[in-house]
């Protein structure tokens, strides 16, 4: 029934990643199959959004319903800007980060007051209004969606255009943000953010101003969630409603679920399975929804924290035998 | 003695049923000050209504010179005004250590850092270390709280609530549940503590209330009906009818 609240980044494991990542376009190249660094792309840009999600569910015990609303709304800004003029990556990226801050700000400051079952029925209630805000808006596309004319301009050498370079910078972008979240479950904050979520009650009694502590990570995950959206509007070169739609909201919760809800690499690893199995599944069948499922309850049933606890019991089960 | 809480004609109502019922009650800096009073009396309510869990109908809480009945509870532990609750309420997947150094942490500034660990800082986890000597749990430091035995568990909640440094710690039935061993051992300790914090104390367990306490007062259906020193109230006849009676007879 232990529970710890660090989270150390291992350079036994991080490290290998951090090579594999880097190294991945480069083999894809080599066994000529391009099209898989665009798919790492997508998964790189869901592993930051399923795990800026994991900060509130995980680790502050905030189960959000809706945080599509703020990949939703990250990719809108960019897209609107776009359309308005603005290709700069420097203002449209920064902005869609700002936007969706100002958004998780204003549905956290609302949403926190509500507890359990309540909390998640209203975030999911904002994310959807701001799904119909979207779709009625015919001049940004409305249900149609909002396409890119192109990708954001990042500096004149440097062509999103390219999978490959688009990969590199979504690369950097992701990696920043889990090293951010890695220092910020194990800080202050972090541990504070844990206490909450063990018991809130017990947080208030002994001093710490427990409003206010969720609503700072609502705002930072919704920040990141943001940076996730403008990321994935170029990667798609379209904004669409579907983005800030309760399925999405779900996806990303399925995310975190199957990754390990509280683990440093829930997200990550939750990201990365689930959209290989839709890839996977997807080519053998248009009812691939039911293979994910079955998969989610295979892992909900042999591993119910999740597949990062699959390392962990194994381990302990080689030690005792 | 410097008067360190004054409650001012205190009413919480729910319903029809006011259990707060206009108390008028002070506490003077450096006194064990204990609460009793028979079940549904309001002993709970009006501890929540001192804490900030809730706040009054009607009335003020003043705390070390100042009116606090409008501060939640968090602003009023940063004052000095802490609780302890009756149903143990710890963190009880964690560590005994972690639970001391997430208390020892929220009296040690802002936590509004996302940088640093705080393992990082030493002060923390020796606070933390001394806080569960203080109580005498330094040896199950490591050990998941939920794990802890119930007078453990109790000591720990205890500790939770020292971590802070409190001048006035609220104790809500610190004994509930306990058997004469740990019961007694807990009265050590509240002793001990004694000598450095006020402390209002909520207890059934009358033997330990004679011990302990400097002052007592008697709530009965949400109102005081008696203030005194122990011997006082251990004469009192409208205490006796009321409530005391028998518990009494054998206590004394």
């Amino acid at each position: 029934m232990g529970v710890r609240l660090d989270h150390p980044l291992r350079s036994v494991v991080a490290l290998p990643v951090l090579i594999a990542l880097i190294a991945f376009p480069l083999l894809m190249q080599v066994i000529d199959e391009p099209f898989y660094v665009v798919l790492a792309s997508r998964i790189l840009i869901f592993a930051l959004v399923a795990t800026s999600l994991n900060l509130l569910v995980g680790f502050g015990g905030m189960v959000s319903f809706g945080h599509a609303a703020f990949l939703g709304a990250g990719a809108y800004v960019v897209a609107i800007l776009m359309q308005h003029g603005v290709t700069s990556a420097w203002i449209a990226w920064p902005a869609a980060v700002a936007v969706a801050g100002v958004a998780a700000l204003l549905i956290g400051a609302i949403s926190l007051r509500t507890r359990g079952v309540y909390f998640i029925m209203i975030t999911l209630a904002f994310a959807q209004m701001m799904y119909f805000i979207f779709v009625s808006l015919k001049a940004y596309g409305g249900d149609d969606g909002l396409p890119l004319p192109s990708r954001s301009i990042v500096a004149p050498a440097l062509d999103l255009s390219s999978d490959v370079a688009f990969y590199y910078v979504v690369l950097a972008f992701v990696l920043l943000g889990f090293f951010l979240f890695a220092r910020l479950v194990n800080s202050r904050f972090g541990r504070v953010l844990q206490g909450i979520r063990e018991n809130e009650t017990r947080m208030e009694a002994v001093g710490y101003p427990v409003y206010r502590y969720k609503l700072v990570a609502f705002v930072i995950a919704g920040a990141a969630a943001g940076l996730g959206g403008a990321l994935l509007v170029n990667q798609n070169e379209l904004a669409s409603p579907a983005m800030l739609n309760w399925p999405q909201s779900g996806m990303l919760l399925t995310m975190v679920i199957l990754g390990g809800v509280g683990f440093l690499w829930g997200g990550a690893i939750g990201a990365v399975v689930l959209l290989l199995l839709e890839e996977v599944l997807a080519t053998y069948t248009i009812h691939w929804q039911l293979g994910v499922g079955l998969v989610l309850l295979a892992v909900v049933l042999f591993a119910p924290n999740g597949l990062s606890t699959l390392r962990k019991s194994t381990g302990a089960q080689a030690r005792d035998g | 003695m410097a008067e360190l809480l004054r409650l001012r004609g205190l009413v919480k109502r729910f319903g029809g049923l006011a259990a707060t019922d206009g108390v008028d009650w002070s506490v003077a800096q450096g006194e064990v000050h204990a609460l009793i009073g028979p079940n549904g009396a309001g002993k709970t309510t009006l501890v929540h209504l001192i804490s900030g869990a809730s706040s009054p109908d009607a009335g003020e809480v003043h705390f070390a010179g100042s009116d606090v009945t409008r501060a939640s509870m968090h602003a009023r532990v940063r004052r000095g005004l802490v609780r302890s609750y009756q149903v143990t309420s710890i963190f009880r997947r964690l560590s005994a250590l972690d639970n001391a150094m997430l208390a020892v942490q929220a009296g040690r500034g802002s936590s509004l850092r996302f940088w640093s660990p705080p393992q990082a800082d030493a002060g923390i986890a020796r606070d933390a270390r001394a806080l569960l000597a203080r109580v005498g749990l330094d040896e199950r430091a490591d050990v998941a709280a939920g794990t802890l035995a119930h007078g453990e568990q109790r000591k720990l909640e205890v500790a939770l609530a020292l971590a802070v440094r409190p001048t006035l710690l609220l104790l809500d039935e610190p004994m509930a549940g306990m058997g004469p061993e740990e019961s007694q051992r807990m009265i050590e300790l509240i002793q001990r503590l004694a000598q450095e914090v006020t402390i209002v104390l909520v207890e059934h367990d009358m033997d330990a209330v004679f011990k302990l306490a400097h002052r007592i007062s008697v709530l009965v259906s949400g109102r005081i009906i008696a203030s005194g020193e122990p011997e006082e109230i251990r004469r009192d006849a409208q205490v006796r009818r009321a409530y005391l009676g028998e518990e009494l007879g054998r206590a004394a």
